[in-house]
């Protein structure tokens, strides 16, 4: 691929403006319990029946923390190659509302359990690299739902509790495709580590975006707003579009940017003001008593180090070399892990190119015409090693093998019974070719005519012919080198 | 036996496992006593169906190897009891039925003990004197118009009145020792995390822990032994070994080291309580202790230092009670704000409020460095001070307070003169230290004046050992007329 130029930058009239962007994300952690209780965490549970009396915040109750939830924190940490920190302390996060129990949230502050780290993306104009503030563990509120009752807000603890990994870039991002491409390497390597599932409908992933503008050139980043709670990628790039320009033209009228909260309204496709600095909440945090510090042994994150499983990046470069994949295709086949284990015993069952080209064609327009994950691929990964075979060994011919893929996506049946039974092997003999070809030479003597006379268009013309009276099956190659031959002659 | 509640908790036991006295006699004695005394207003609720109940069942199936056989208590009303309103003395928690037991209840429980009510004290343990409860202030059986200290003022009257053979109370400041002081009690503050803080309803976190509070050291020592152990569903909770303090108790401080520290000899303390300093150091060195003079040079600190760290924590432990829940919820208003602002103006009484608010500020922005940061950094001196003296002696003796019970009123209107009856108490709890009160004389008025022992970290032992032989050799003994009944 031919390298583009970084290019997203707002013109006003007074100058070139470059965006600075930084996320906060919000990372549902994969665990069977809360961070600080035992209520199971499963999604779609009726409301208020996965709520302990310390996700209810009862008097006297206290938190214990989950050792898993700490394990998975520290795995997220190294598979961003981040420091972890062997001593954090959780603090409390201090507001009043309906779906927050306890009256404050317990999180991390000062010292969070995993430092600094970074994480590669690729893009058109060359690889990338963001850096990564910090990771730290905290509980997720309860869900008020408003629109159940016309005078009264209701409340959900299901989600109250449940633990979260907020993970902090620098402001290294700079266009919503960077913000697009970030996201989703954090969603990949989270679903490599088993960390987080990544759902954003269920709402597993969700960020906080931080947005300023700046002329190009300009040393000093300029006044941040932040865009709160934006819970999918497409609604997080029209978001910073909007506030980008938003604050452009801000500042192109010499007005000055305050620095605040805002929201976005889906449906307006527009940012506005939720709070200004000055009635920014005094969360008045301090560590929880009710929680010794965490102090994590380093032979504990070393084991979690040596379990760890093979990263994208690595994934990637070993794809590269050892498949002799583009980087490219390689990038494509490692984006899911269910997808680069599917591509891997496929590969191994047959030629490692050719599977490549042929599953990030047929097989990811199928899967995503049925809106379908891979591993619900009605095609296994075996059977499509099979297709991929047969192709490569020339039994069929690409344009056969379309219709056999067909006929899996419907039946799941194995490629070589489906070409048995149809007899839609490619007709490989080179006698019977020729008695084919032989036969329609005879018939189109006048066609034959022009061709040596020179028109030599009319070459297509006869493999058409050839190909009709096969059914499609002859092979293509041979029925041209025959033709040449029998043509010449 | 109709003298038996006025007997102490061993004597008790020793009744029942003797079959001198059923279990269910023993429950309806209590039961009178305490229908006869509620004047003294020591009980937010009674449990005596259930009581009555359980001691029937004790007597017909006795199980006389548990440290608390057969055994009726009150227990303060901080304590969540499962099925039984717990109200922390609290308007907010005045409807509020626990669907659990605290952990420290359900080892008494579990040791054979039945709980025979709840005991009144200060709202959320805030509180010296019993006057802040919402069920009114409780009276002190010393004398009509005393206190009976706080904030566990309901444990400390009803035990010296006879309305339970023992008890056990928090102390976050000297809530279980300053009452015990003054009632001529024993109370004991054990090691912070030695006792779970589970199931209590939470003033000041890293400060509050449960202990009990009896008419004995032997009494202290079993019902300690009853209540203390680790606990999984407490973070802070100490994992060791149980000890069996009853068992071990002994007399013999031949040789002990007991540091006295010149800082607790403050301005204007009455030379009554001088005097009952000089009377214990003179007991215990005639039991062949060692007096040593020791400093604890930020003494001084510890008050202002505990009423940032307690508030601070308290601000943020109760913001769960906010109508939304559970407990009370004002009528009126129109959103969610004013609901939140209603409930807690009606539910929280002025005391609490004041801490609240006092708590919020310390934390806020801009003066949490000034105020919680700093109080944090001279905690951890104050904890030094006392590391530094351990390593010279085994325990040190003080005054459990700067003065007697005081009258009702007296001190409400000033609540600076209130927070200075902690002075003795306070820097125990920011060491997270275990201490226990004794009585140890009387006031010129009558009134019972107490002493304080502090010892290392997890040696509640030791102090239970000298405050044993104290007691064999101090010749105090609470009498107290029933004038209520």
């Amino acid at each position: 691929m031919s390298k583009e130029k970084f290019d997203y930058f707002i013109n006003g009239e007074k100058g070139k403006y470059e965006v600075v962007i930084g996320l906060e994300v919000h990372a549902q952690v994969l665990s069977n319990s809360k961070l600080f209780s035992g209520s199971s965490t499963k999604f779609g549970a009726d409301p208020n029946k996965q709520v302990s009396l310390i996700d209810s915040a009862f008097p006297g109750m206290l938190p214990v923390i989950n050792e898993e939830c700490v394990k998975q924190a520290v795995k997220t940490g190294l598979g961003l190659n981040a420091k972890i920190n062997n001593y954090s302390v959780f603090d409390r996060k201090n507001y009043f509302y309906a779906d927050l129990p306890q009256g404050y949230q317990i999180s991390q502050y000062k010292n969070p359990i995993v430092g600094e780290g970074k994480v590669l993306l690729d893009m058109p104009y060359g690889s990338k690299e963001i850096g990564i503030e910090r990771l730290h563990l905290e509980q997720d509120a309860g869900k008020s739902i408003h629109d159940m009752d016309p005078s009264s807000t209701y409340v959900d603890l299901n989600r109250s509790g449940i633990a979260l990994m907020e993970i902090v870039s620098k402001p290294d991002l700079r266009s919503p495709d960077e913000v697009n491409a970030y996201i989703k390497k954090l969603r990949t390597i989270m679903r490599y580590l088993g960390t987080c599932d990544g759902n954003m409908q269920e709402g597993s992933l969700r960020a906080d975006v931080n947005v300023s503008v700046r002329k190009v050139g300009d040393k000093k980043f300029g006044t941040r707003c932040e865009i709160k709670n934006v819970n999918s990628i497409k609604f997080m790039q029209m978001a910073i579009e909007y506030e980008a320009n938003r604050q452009v033209e801000f500042l192109e009228e010499g007005k000055e940017i305050d620095q605040e909260t805002r929201l976005f309204d889906t449906k307006k496709n527009e940012t506005r003001s939720m709070r200004s600095k000055e009635d920014a909440h005094d969360y008045r945090y301090f560590p929880d008593p009710d929680l010794l510090p965490l102090q994590l042994e380093q032979t504990l994150i070393d084991n979690i180090k040596k379990s760890l499983p093979e990263l994208p990046d690595n994934k990637k470069d070993r794809f590269i070399k050892e498949y002799g994949l583009s980087s490219y295709e390689a990038n494509v086949l490692v984006s899911e892990k269910e997808i680069s284990d599917f591509y891997e015993e496929v590969a191994k069952l047959s030629d490692k190119k050719l599977a490549a080209t042929w599953m990030m064609g047929d097989l990811f327009a199928m899967l995503n015409d049925k809106g379908l994950n891979i591993s619900k691929s009605p095609i296994s990964a075996k059977n499509f090693a099979e297709l991929v075979r047969s192709i490569k060994s020339g039994e069929i011919s690409g344009r056969i093998a379309k219709e056999v893929f067909e006929i899996m996506v419907e039946s799941g049946d194995n490629p070589n019974k489906i070409i048995e039974s149809k007899g839609m092997k490619q007709q490989s003999d080179p006698k019977e070719l020729e008695k084919m070809i032989n036969e329609i030479l005879s018939k189109n003597k006048d066609k034959v005519d022009q061709y040596k006379a020179g028109k030599e268009k009319l070459f297509g013309f006869f493999v058409g012919q050839v190909m009709k009276l096969s059914g499609g099956k002859a092979n293509p190659q041979l029925t041209n080198e025959i033709l040449k031959k029998l043509l010449k002659g | 036996m109709s003298n038996i509640t006025n007997q102490s908790l061993s004597e008790i036991l020793e009744s029942i496992k003797l079959k001198k006295i059923s279990s269910l006699e023993l429950t309806q004695a209590y039961i009178k006593n305490i229908e006869n005394a509620k004047k003294l207003n020591s009980f937010v609720t009674t449990t005596f169906d259930q009581a009555l109940e359980n001691a029937k069942k004790f007597d017909n199936k006795p199980n006389n190897e548990q440290l608390l056989s057969g055994i009726p208590l009150a227990v303060k009303d901080l304590f969540c009891t499962e099925n039984v309103k717990t109200t922390a003395g609290s308007n907010i928690l005045n409807n509020f039925i626990p669907s659990y037991e605290s952990t420290v209840t359900k080892n008494l429980w579990n040791n054979g003990a039945f709980l025979l009510g709840k005991l009144n004290c200060d709202e959320f343990a805030m509180g010296s004197s019993n006057e802040t409860s919402f069920f009114g202030n409780v009276i002190n059986p010393i004398g009509d118009q005393l206190v009976p200290g706080g904030s566990s003022g309901g444990s400390s009257s009803a035990l010296a009145a006879d309305l339970t053979p023992a008890t056990i109370g928090t102390d976050t400041g000297g809530s279980i020792r300053q009452p015990a002081s003054f009632t001529g009690t024993v109370g004991l503050k054990p090691t912070y995390g030695l006792c779970s803080r589970w199931g209590i309803v939470a003033f000041a976190s890293s400060l509050d822990q449960a202990g009990p509070m009896t008419k004995t050291v032997n009494d202290c020592s079993i019902m300690l032994e009853a209540m203390s152990g680790f606990d999984e569903k407490d973070s802070t909770s100490i994992n060791k070994k149980k000890e069996i303090y009853s068992k071990n108790l002994k007399d013999n401080i031949k040789g002990l080291k007991i540091g006295i520290p010149k800082e607790y000899r403050v301005d204007n303390m009455p030379k009554e309580i001088d005097e009952l300093w000089e009377k214990g150091k003179k007991i215990l060195k005639d039991l062949g202790a060692q007096l040593i003079d020791i400093s604890l040079p930020h003494t001084k600190y510890a008050l202002p230092t505990y009423y940032i760290v307690a508030p601070a924590e308290a601000s943020s432990n109760l913001a769960r009670y906010d109508g939304v829940r559970y407990g009370y919820r004002s009528e009126k208003g129109k959103d969610l704000i004013e609901m939140y602002e209603n409930t807690r103006s009606e539910g929280f009484g002025d005391e609490v409020k004041r801490r609240i608010l006092i708590g919020t500020y310390v934390l806020s922005s801009g003066y949490y460095d000034a105020y919680y940061l700093k109080a944090q950094k001279v905690r951890q001196l104050i904890k030094k001070d006392f590391d530094d003296s351990f390593t010279k002696v085994d325990a040190i003796l003080t005054p459990s307070t700067p003065s007697s019970a005081f009258k009702i009123g007296e001190k409400t209107n000033d609540p600076v003169s209130m927070y200075l009856n902690d002075i003795f108490t306070v820097p125990v709890n920011l060491a997270g230290l275990p201490a226990l009160s004794l009585p140890a004389g009387l006031d010129k008025k009558g009134y019972p004046l107490g002493l304080q022992l502090i010892g290392k970290a997890l040696d509640e032992q030791k102090i239970l050992n000298i405050g044993y032989a104290f007691e064999k050799n101090c010749g105090y003994k609470n009498e107290i007329k029933k004038w209520w009944s």
